[in-house]
């Protein structure tokens, strides 16, 4: 049976009310000799222990099974208990244990079913349990819940969920033999025309190489080629053409930006807190920056994944590995006034363990977080075991200065200094803060006795990162940073526990003004969010119901059992777990990735389901070549660079991506390959292709977050969004749209539009819609007319000859291919239709083309602007064929 | 709305006179022809927003999402509580104060009885404070539930459990769930729509997020500076014959294209820049009041102060809802008045008293309020204790997630009644508690949904408005 559907059964399963004549009878006889009815739930009051002799194979297994086991039996065994076997049921579940032998009257499973537990009755669907029967159960446990060893369960907990496919070690399968010995290029290809074969299926002819060329530069550098370099492929006719374009695609410095936003989806990366605050992260982008360089140097995966997982546990550390760490600083971070620190530092923990769950093992492992997975052999408890390698992590800044940053920044330090020391000491601060220091710490021991010192210590703790701590450290214990920003915090927020005269009086405002202006002064120092362990070690526990306030038993770090290679017994720290992930013997994290990088290459993996490798996910189109494209990742080192170039050799990718009618009914994902995909470009290419094509992209690799002009108050949409979105200058406005600086709160319109994600949590696969908000963006957005502003320029600067020539090599720049005679003929007569309609509106033509360019007609530049701006709306333009 | 820039609405009437002839006349007929209600049967059966059957028979089509960001005081407007007056100044014992969720006053804050005097209203009696007279006089059209209760008690969870289930980011907005089940009625109208006023809601876009669902179900702001809807006006320098020809001449070559590659993707692209072209041109109609009567615009407030931003945004729900919008979200705020409640909720209820009042109204003379659902709903609500952090500065209250009030109305809601009985002190419910998830499977219940089975697979499981919880409540039914 196909374990999606078995699973599926299971959990819909509703179970009958137990109505055996066995069962009958016994509830009959309960029910005379404790004299009530059987409506225990309109009074939850305890019902009085059965006085007839209980059997347990007749009265209490078959009550267990037909109410308690689909939920606490072989397949879920939820908040960790099971009713079906005698030594589980006595240990008992999270909670602790739930049958206590001889006093039926303390144990929790009849405190639950008799509906004593608030808000928690058992069974939670379906008729309560009779009195009678809770009764039954009662009498059986006074009697010391005996469970004869001939009433044990018999099928061991999730043997079947442990043989899906993908939990089986990884194998190299030898690719097979195919009739048609000329079309494999590489051994993908035999892999993939086997399979057409067998149903008899011809693959699509080879795309054209016009059609090759841009989509290998959109596919590995995601820019469009340029004009030289279409000239050069064209005229290479040499067999070696094709390798040695993907060799210097491969090389080109972008395609460390094109592969670094793939993962940057992965790590939920943006430039905001997200919530109320959506706080600017001012150095986030170095972990964005860190990618690139990471791509740019080809990292292997296994070293690529241990910098980023514990980069601050390595022996030996550079401040890079550190930087890496800033992986697990994507989370959202809620800093609302009057928020519990300790239920965002607890959402942080899951978001982080989900997570490391779903980029490298493709597990919906947050499945598992209120209780055991109900698909997957996951339990909760091996849920929390992942958590606790994260529970004991704390975010930390660092200074990380960029190459020469450092000279100019020490030499200006001792000014500095002196300036602040001197601005803080004419104003007393020495004298008067170490007063209210002492006044705060009062104030959080005695909460409700004064209400403006309660809300500066809450204020402290949500505004100043380790607030709490650094008050709680001595002065002279505390680092500069730290006493810094208890100082600024102290500086800007005395005035709540003074009167507003006094406040005024001590100049304080202006003098918050001044230390800012001071910090501003001081020469770029470069710093990054890392992580480090927190000094204090913090026990976790399976919490109940994935409640931050219900800690049941205690566990340790650890990786789950049932996925255990050799590696998963050595240890528990976080350097143990990345490398256990990317162990030879993990059978998920290498198919899981390869399988990614499938999808990027053909829209879709051989997994469809790129978040999902379990149960509830699709199985693999060709699990054999996953398994060896898997094998060949480990193989080859660990080589990003070595695996797509191995995909894009083969011949199923260079496939035309014409659709097939033939196979529209029976094949219409693709799910056989017998052609290459039509794919919608991201949102950030379709920028970078607009702006690659009018000749106006700034082609720097890395750095900060820029901001390219939006709309007056587009910014302004959540509750704090002060419309704050100062448009960068210069060079920076034409930079690539991975550098758009992401406010998750209000995300830049464009990228919104065309399906970014939204990065809260991690995103595996990006959709691909198509909307007429997205039309209205490309028509009409300012940013989009610049764009064609500059192509119609270059069109009427670079180009020569006459209208049709000029057309033709416009229409090769924007698609890289020449138009056919009838495409020609129409641009022309739209481009006359449009000039005609321009000459009949000249005001409407100056606004269009204000540039004054020497012997260029204003008419023919604004048609020019008209028509290439189709160009940039054509769906060949928004798409890699 | 009330920077609307109407010289703009001027402008796309030239527009469409520019485009006299061809197929800009093709576009204007055809739009004239199928706008509004009677749309629903040249729809065609594609596309995301294609009109798709509930569950069963609904009895609302259209939903008003009217969303008070902040949390007003439902001490002060909607649930008269004299019995505060005997504990004024006192604070609570503590063993009634143990379990509550406080976001910033201690357990032992003073309580603080409301200074509003309160009276019923019309058939029902239900009563009002005299801060919502107006509210007061639809008395007899409103169900008002006076036993909220929300687990967030801070205000961007709040605001994301109430738009979509839960208390983190991410998932699809209750807006974006009826679109996804329902499609809309409107051709040249996004679907889901979402008007605001004063400062931005609490949670941003998020409440209007498709989440995981696809990005067509995404709530589309209407902005009340610049373009209506970003990007809706042409570039500058771009008349509206000049737009018709550059659709056109990409519409050819996305044809010829289509032909060669046999991609349907193509197709949609064509069709997304033909609806494009006619929300450029419904735009300006729909922001157009002149076709309105005086006395219309003068019962909901527009023109006036300080009812006109947030008047424009009621009339304009309405206009929406004729033409067939299937989901229209207000915002409104902010009524986070932890300090000086009396000054800001006076300048709150000034402002949305009377157009809400007049909404709920106009609806029900149009016939419009029986297959159209009014919520008024805020993220949780207001403490009967005061807070007071500093002695020279008025009071407020603190946030309140335990129990407070929200009303609807239309769409096969009860009329002229309360749900719900709040203890003495309004502090907690006494009977008929009703979660958000309550309100949630209620209100997609008059949709003509199973909130159980409106259901979305992503990431392995399947996901819902309602999360794990919510059950519909009889009693908000008529």
């Amino acid at each position: 049976m196909d374990p999606r559907t078995a699973g599926k059964k299971r959990m819909r399963l509703r179970v009958p009310v137990p109505g055996s004549p066995v069962l009958l009878v016994a509830a009959l006889a309960a029910m005379l000799a404790v004299g009530s009815s059987s409506h225990a739930q309109e009074a939850p009051e305890l019902p009085n222990p059965s006085t007839v002799a209980v059997e347990f194979s007749r009265d209490i297994e078959p009550l267990f099974s037909a109410r308690c086991h689909a939920c606490h039996g072989p397949s879920l065994r939820m908040q960790g208990l099971r009713l079906d076997r005698g030594p589980d049921a006595l240990k008992g579940g999270y909670s602790g244990p739930a049958i206590v032998p001889g006093d039926s009257a303390n144990s929790r499973l009849v405190r639950m079913v008799a509906g004593l537990v608030a808000d928690k009755p058992m069974p939670p669907e379906g008729e309560r349990l009779s009195a009678a029967e809770i009764g039954l159960l009662r009498a059986w446990i006074d009697a010391g819940a005996e469970w004869p060893d001939s009433a044990e369960g018999s099928v061991p907990s999730g043997e079947k969920r442990l043989s899906h496919w993908s939990f089986q070690p990884l194998s190299r399968p030898d690719p097979p033999a195919v009739g048609n010995g000329t079309w494999p290029r590489s051994e993908i290809d035999r892999f993939v025309l086997a399979r057409l074969e067998e149903l008899g299926v011809e693959p699509s002819p080879e795309a054209s190489k016009d059609v090759l060329l841009r989509r290998l530069s959109l596919d590995l550098t995601g820019l469009p080629p340029t004009l030289e370099a279409r000239k050069a492929f064209l005229g290479d006719d040499r067999p070696e053409a094709y390798e040695d374009l993907v060799a210097s695609l491969l090389d080109s410095p972008h395609y460390s930006e094109k592969w670094a936003r793939f993962w940057l989806d992965l790590a939920r990366y943006a430039d905001s807190d997200g919530f109320r605050g959506d706080n600017f992260r001012p150095h986030a982008w170095r972990y964005r920056h860190w990618v690139i360089q990471a791509f740019d140097r080809d990292m292997p995966f296994d070293q690529f994944t241990l910098e980023q997982i514990a980069g601050d546990l390595l022996p030996d550390r550079k401040v890079d590995q550190l930087v890496a760490t800033g992986f697990h600083r994507n989370t959202p971070t809620n800093t609302e006034g009057g928020s519990d620190p300790e239920e965002w530092r607890f959402e942080q923990v899951v978001n982080r363990a989900n997570t490391v769950g779903t980029v490298w093992l493709g597990l919906t492992a947050g499945c598992a977080q209120c209780h055991d997975h109900k698909y997957d052999p996951l339990t909760q408890k091996e849920y929390y075991e992942l958590f606790a390698f994260f529970n004991d992590l704390e975010e930390v800044d660092i200074d990380a200065p960029l190459p020469g940053e450092r000279g100019p920044y020490l030499r200006a330090l001792p000014s500095y200094q002196r300036q602040r020391r001197e601005l803080l000491e004419s104003h007393g601060v020495f004298e008067r803060k170490p007063p209210w220091e002492q006044r705060v710490l009062w104030a959080a021991d005695h909460p409700g006795e004064s209400a403006a010192w309660d809300v500066t210590f809450d204020e402290l703790r949500t505004y100043v990162n380790l607030g709490e701590r650094i008050i709680r450290t001595p002065p002279e214990r505390r680092s500069v940073r730290h006493e810094k920003a208890l100082t600024d915090f102290f500086v800007r927020e005395y005035g709540r526990v003074l009167s507003k005269e006094e406040y005024e009086e001590l100049g304080y405002v202006e003098l918050s003004g001044k230390l800012r202006e001071l910090d501003r002064s001081l020469p770029e120092f470069g710093e990054a969010q890392a992580v480090h362990v927190e000094e204090r070690p913090r026990q976790t526990h399976v919490f109940l119901g994935g409640s931050y306030k219900a800690p049941g038993v205690p566990v340790d770090p650890g990786m789950p059992g049932w996925l255990s290679g050799p590696a998963a017994s050595k240890g528990h720290t976080r350097i143990d777990l990345a490398e256990w992930l990317v162990s030879p013997e993990n059978p998920l994290t290498a198919r899981v990735a390869v399988n990614r990088i499938w999808q990027e290459l053909f829209g879709r993996g051989l997994v469809p389901t790129s978040e999902d490798f379990g149960a509830q996910g699709e199985e693999p189109s060709h699990p054999e070549l996953l398994d060896w494209l898997a094998s060949e990742f480990i193989e080859a080192g660990w080589s990003w660079k070595s695996v797509i170039r191995t995909i894009v050799m083969s011949a199923a990718y260079r496939q035309s991506s014409d659709h097939r009618r033939d196979l529209e009914s029976t094949d219409p994902d693709n799910a056989l390959l017998a052609r290459q995909a039509r794919l919608r470009l991201a949102a950030e290419l379709i920028r970078d292709s607009s702006l690659a094509v009018s000749g106006l992209l700034d082609t720097r690799i890395g750095g900060r977050s820029v901001r390219p002009p939006q709309p007056e108050g587009a910014r302004r949409m959540g509750a704090t969004g002060d419309d704050d979105w100062v448009a960068s200058e210069g060079p920076d406005r034409y930079r690539r749209g991975m550098y758009i600086q992401y406010q998750r709160m209000a995300p830049y319109p464009l990228l919104s539009a065309f399906d970014m994600p939204d990065t809260y949590e991690t995103a595996c696969r990006r959709g691909r819609t198509n909307t007429p908000l997205q039309a209205l963006n490309l028509l009409n957005d300012p940013v989009f007319l610049e764009a064609a502003q500059a192509l119609a320029a270059r069109v009427l600067t670079e180009f020569r000859g006459d209208l049709a020539d000029r057309l033709r090599q416009a229409f090769r720049l924007c698609l890289a291919r020449d138009p056919d005679p009838a495409e020609l003929d129409f641009l022309e007569t739209s481009w006359d239709r449009q000039r005609e309609i321009l000459e009949r509106t000249p005001r409407s033509a100056e606004k269009l083309f204000a540039v004054n360019l020497p012997g260029v007609d204003r008419l023919d530049g604004a048609t020019w602007v008209s028509i290439g701006s189709a160009l940039l709306n054509l769906d060949e333009f928004l798409t890699r064929e | 709305m009330n920077r609307l820039d109407f010289q703009r609405i001027l402008a796309r009437r030239q527009f469409l006179d520019n485009c006299s002839g061809g197929l800009g006349a093709v576009a204007l007929a055809h739009l004239l022809g199928v706008e509004g209600r009677t749309a629903a049967a040249q729809v065609p059966d594609a596309g995301p927003m294609a009109v798709k059957r509930p569950h069963f028979e609904p009895k609302a089509k259209n939903a008003i999402l009217i969303y008070q960001s902040g949390a007003p005081s439902q001490l002060d407007l909607f649930d008269p509580k004299p019995g505060l007056a005997k504990w004024a100044g006192q604070a609570l014992p503590p063993s009634m104060t143990k379990d509550l969720k406080l976001a910033f006053i201690k357990p032992n804050a003073k309580i603080m009885p409301s200074a509003r005097t309160f009276r019923p209203y019309g058939q029902s009696g239900m009563e009002f404070s005299d801060w919502v007279p107006h509210l007061g006089s639809r008395a007899d059209d409103i169900c008002m539930i006076r036993t909220m209760h929300t687990e967030a008690f801070n205000h961007d969870p709040g605001a994301l459990l109430l738009s979509t289930g839960v208390t983190q980011f991410g998932r699809p907005s209750v807006g974006s769930w009826v679109a996804y089940g329902l499609g809309s009625e409107s051709q040249n109208l996004p679907g889901f729509v979402v008007l605001g006023s004063g400062k931005g809601p609490n949670a941003g876009s998020n409440i209007w997020s498709n989440g995981f669902l696809p990005s067509a179900y995404q709530g589309t702001r209407f902005r009340s500076v610049g373009d209506p809807i970003l990007y809706v006006s042409n570039a500058e320098g771009v008349t509206g014959e000049l737009q018709r020809a550059r659709i056109d001449t990409i519409r050819h070559l996305n044809q010829r294209r289509l032909l060669k590659t046999g991609d349907q993707e193509i197709a949609a692209r064509i069709a997304s820049y033909e609806l494009a072209f006619r929300m450029q041109i419904a735009v300006p109609q729909l922001l157009d009041f002149r076709d309105e009567p005086g006395h219309v615009l003068r019962s909901y407030g527009v023109g006036q102060e300080p009812t006109h931003a947030y008047a424009t945004n009621c009339l304009l729900a309405r206009r929406m809802v004729e033409r067939g919008v299937r989901f229209v979200m207000l915002t409104h705020g902010d009524w986070d008045d932890h300090k000086e409640l009396d000054k800001g909720h006076t300048r709150n209820c000034a402002t949305v008293d009377q157009p809400s009042a007049a909404l709920v109204e106009d609806l029900k003379q149009r016939g419009l309020l029986d297959t159209t659902v009014v919520i008024w709903a805020s993220e949780f609500g207001r403490t009967p204790m005061g807070q007071m952090d500093r002695e020279d500065e008025d009071p407020g209250r603190d946030h309140h997630p335990d129990c407070f009030s929200m009303w609807l109305a239309g769409g096969g809601m009860a009329a002229g009644r309360v749900v719900g009985k709040t203890d003495d002190i309004g502090l907690k419910p006494v009977e008929d508690k009703v979660h958000v998830h309550d309100l949630q499977a209620t209100l997609l219940h008059c949709l003509g949904f199973d909130h159980e089975r409106l259901t979305y697979r992503h990431q392995g499981r399947d996901f819902r408005l309602t999360d794990v919880g919510g059950r519909v409540i009889d009693r908000l039914l008529a």
